[in-house]
C-alpha cells in the first residue's frame, strides 16, 4: 500500500487529458508532482492553480522525444522535489492524424512515434530507475493502450509503440525483482480527450470515461500495487472497443 | 601517469589496484572483480548525488566575458568560483587571472541572470551569487545555459549523461562523484547476488580544481549532505554482522565522518554540512574502506587517502600504479582500500 501523500512523482504529458487530471489528483492526494508537457504555457497553467492552493507541483517543459531534453527533466524534477518515488510515463503521441494505414505512414513517423512512446521513456527510466534500486524503492507507470493487444487498422504505428512499452515494462520489472523497484504498465481504457477526438473523431464523447474519473481509478491502484505485481499489465476500461 | 581522455564504454571495464589494509599487499585486479573482492554482508555505500551543468559561460556588467563554475548551493545562493573568458580546453592554471567583480555587479548568461552578492575572504575569484530566476523556471534555465565542469585533460566537451553515475538521484554535484562510475547495473546486480549491501547518502561533493594556488588551499569547501535512516540501518547492520563499510569516493568519507563527528562517533540520520578535511593521523569512524578514483599524489585526495593507508603504502601503490600503465582521474582506474 502506496501513500502518495509525501510521494514525489515525475509525471509527463501533464498538460491535458489523462494527464492533467492525475497532475491534479497526484497533487491533490498530497504529492510532490513535477509535471513535464512540450507545450509549457498551459502546463504553467496547471501548475500555477495547483500551486496557489497549497499543492506542491511544478511545471517543466520538456519533449520526452528528444535525448538531449532527458536528464535537464531528471535532473530539475529532483531538485525541486528529491528524490523521485513514482514515474508515470504518461506522454504519447499518436503520430499523424487522422489516423492512416501503415502504407500511408512515412518511416520517419514511425521513426518519431517509437522516439516519444518508447525510446522516451526508457531514456527517463534509466536515468531516474538506479537512484530507486538504491533505495530500494520506487514505481515506475508506464500508460498503454489497448492498442498494444489488439492490432486495429489504422493504429499500427502507435500499437507498436505501446506494444513495445508494455514489454519493456515487463523487462525492466524482470530486471529490478528483488530490489523493491516495481514496474507496471497500466491501460486507461477509452476516455473523452482531445488525443481521443484526434484519433476517432466521429465518436461519441457521451460513450467515453472522463479523465478524471480514470485518474482517480489509476491512482488508486498505484496505492494498491504491491511487489508481486512489477511486470503485471493492468486494464482499468470498464468495456469497449478500443 | 596518464589521464584517462574519454569515459570507457564498459565502465566496470576500469583496472582496479587492490590495497589490502590488513597484509598491506598490492594486487591488480580489474573493476567488476568486486564481487569476488567484498564478502557477503560487506556494504557499499554510495553518493547518489546526480551532476550539475555547473560551468556557466556569459558576461559580467561592463567586464565582457566570463565562466562562472558554480561551487555550492545554501537555500538559493550559490558560492561559485569566477573565470577569465575561455573554457575547459585551457588547463585551469595557464587560465589568465578574471578582473576582479564587486558586490551587486550583474551577471548575465543564456536565460538566467544573477547579482554577486558577496565576495568571500578565501579568494577575490570566490562569490556568492543571487539568481533572479526561482523554482522550476530557475533550473529548467541552469540545464540550458550549463555544461558540466571538466577539465583540460578530456579529448572532448562531456555531455550530461557523461557525469552521471548510473544510481544518481538529486543533482546536488559540480563535478561527479566519479568513484561510482564503474558500478554498471551488471556490476551492481552481480554485487547483490552474492549478498554484498548497497545504502546511497547524498552529499554535495564541489569543485576539484581552479588552477589558484590560494584558492585550491581552500578547497573543498563546506559541503551539504544528507544521510537517510535507511543508510545508517543498513551500517548498524554491516557493522553489528563483523562486516566493512565501503565508501564509495571520497564524498561519501566526507559525509559520514563529517557526520559522526559531531555527534563524538555516533551516526544519525539527518542533513547538514561538513567542513572537514581528512589526512593523516584521522582515525575512521565509521569507514572501514574506500573504493576511490586515482588522482596526483599532490592533490588534496590524497592526503585523505592517509587516513586509511599511510603514506609509504600510498607511494609505493602509486608507483605500481604507474609502471602498470593505470590512468587516473574521474574516467580513470580505481583504487580499493580495504
Amino acid at each position: 500500500m502506496t501513500d502518495l501523500k509525501e510521494c514525489n512523482v515525475l509525471l509527463t504529458g501533464a498538460s491535458r487529458g489523462l494527464g492533467r487530471a492525475l497532475f491534479e489528483q497526484l497533487a491533490e492526494a498530497g504529492a510532490r508532482v513535477v509535471g513535464i508537457a512540450r507545450r509549457e504555457a498551459p502546463l504553467q497553467d496547471v501548475a500555477s492553480q495547483l500551486r496557489a492552493r497549497g499543492l506542491d507541483a511544478h511545471a517543466l517543459g520538456g519533449d520526452v522525444g528528444d535525448p538531449d531534453a532527458i536528464y535537464p527533466i531528471a535532473g530539475a524534477a529532483q531538485a525541486l522535489i528529491g528524490p523521485i518515488d513514482i514515474l508515470i510515463h504518461n506522454a504519447s503521441t499518436l503520430g499523424p492524424t487522422p489516423l492512416g494505414p501503415l502504407l500511408d505512414t512515412p518511416c520517419e513517423e514511425l521513426a518519431r512515434v517509437l522516439a516519444v512512446n518508447l525510446l522516451g521513456p526508457f531514456r527517463l527510466t534509466k536515468a531516474i530507475v538506479g537512484g530507486m534500486l538504491v533505495r530500494g524503492r520506487g514505481i515506475v507507470v508506464s500508460v498503454t493502450s489497448d492498442a498494444a493487444v489488439t492490432a486495429y487498422p489504422g493504429w499500427g504505428a502507435y500499437g507498436v509503440s505501446k506494444a513495445a512499452l508494455d514489454h519493456l515494462s515487463r523487462s525492466w520489472a524482470s530486471e529490478l525483482a528483488g530490489t523493491g523497484v516495481i514496474a507496471v504498465s497500466v491501460d486507461p481504457g477509452e476516455m473523452d480527450t482531445e488525443m481521443h477526438r484526434a484519433a476517432l473523431p466521429e465518436a461519441d464523447p457521451n460513450g467515453l470515461a472522463r479523465p478524471a474519473q480514470v485518474a482517480a481509478s489509476l491512482l488508486e491502484r498505484l496505492r494498491e500495487v504491491r511487489a508481486e505485481d512489477s511486470g503485471q499489465r493492468f486494464s482499468l476500461a470498464a468495456a469497449g472497443p478500443r | 601517469m596518464n589521464a584517462a581522455a574519454w569515459p570507457r564504454a564498459d565502465r566496470a571495464s576500469a583496472r582496479l589496484l587492490l590495497l589490502d589494509r590488513s597484509s598491506g599487499k598490492l594486487s591488480n585486479r580489474c573493476a567488476s572483480d568486486l564481487p569476488g573482492i567484498l564478502r557477503r554482508g560487506d556494504l557499499l555505500v554510495v553518493n547518489d548525488a546526480a551532476t550539475l551543468p555547473a560551468s556557466l559561460q556569459g558576461e559580467a556588467e561592463g567586464l565582457g566575458p566570463i565562466e562562472l563554475r558554480l561551487a555550492s548551493e545554501d537555500a538559493g545562493t550559490w558560492r561559485a568560483v569566477l573565470f577569465s573568458a575561455g573554457n575547459w580546453r585551457v588547463p585551469t592554471e595557464r587560465r589568465p587571472a578574471p578582473a576582479a567583480l564587486g558586490v551587486g555587479t550583474r551577471l548575465k548568461f543564456d536565460g538566467l541572470t544573477a547579482t554577486v552578492t558577496t565576495v568571500l575572504p578565501q579568494s577575490p575569484r570566490l562569490l556568492s551569487v543571487r539568481f533572479d530566476q526561482t523554482g522550476a523556471a530557475f533550473w529548467a534555465a541552469l540545464y540550458r545555459a550549463g555544461r558540466p565542469v571538466q577539465y583540460a585533460y578530456l579529448s572532448g566537451p562531456l555531455r550530461l549523461w557523461h557525469v552521471q553515475n548510473g544510481y544518481a538521484a538529486r543533482p546536488w554535484a559540480m563535478e561527479a562523484p566519479s568513484a561510482g562510475f564503474v558500478l554498471t547495473g551488471r556490476l551492481i546486480a552481480a554485487l547483490r547476488s552474492v549478498g554484498v549491501q548497497l545504502a546511497a547518502l547524498t552529499h554535495a561533493a564541489g569543485l576539484s580544481a581552479t588552477g589558484d594556488a590560494a584558492l585550491d588551499r581552500a578547497l573543498p569547501l563546506d559541503e551539504r549532505f544528507e544521510i537517510p535512516a535507511a543508510c545508517v540501518e543498513a551500517i548498524a547492520r554491516a557493522k553489528a554482522g563483523g562486516a566493512r563499510v565501503i565508501a564509495v569516493g571520497t564524498s561519501v568519507v566526507r559525509a559520514l565522518e563529517g557526520r559522526a563527528l559531531e555527534r563524538g562517533g555516533q551516526l544519525l540520520a539527518g542533513a547538514g554540512q561538513t567542513a572537514l578535511r581528512l589526512g593523516p593521523g584521522f582515525v575512521p569512524q565509521v569507514v572501514d574502506g574506500l573504493l576511490s578514483g586515482i588522482h596526483d599524489p599532490a592533490a588534496s585526495h590524497h592526503a585523505l587517502l592517509q587516513a586509511f593507508v599511510p603514506r609509504d603504502w600510498l607511494d609505493r601503490a602509486h608507483h605500481e600504479a604507474e609502471a602498470c600503465g593505470y590512468l587516473e582521474h574521474e574516467f580513470g582506474d580505481v583504487c580499493l582500500i580495504a
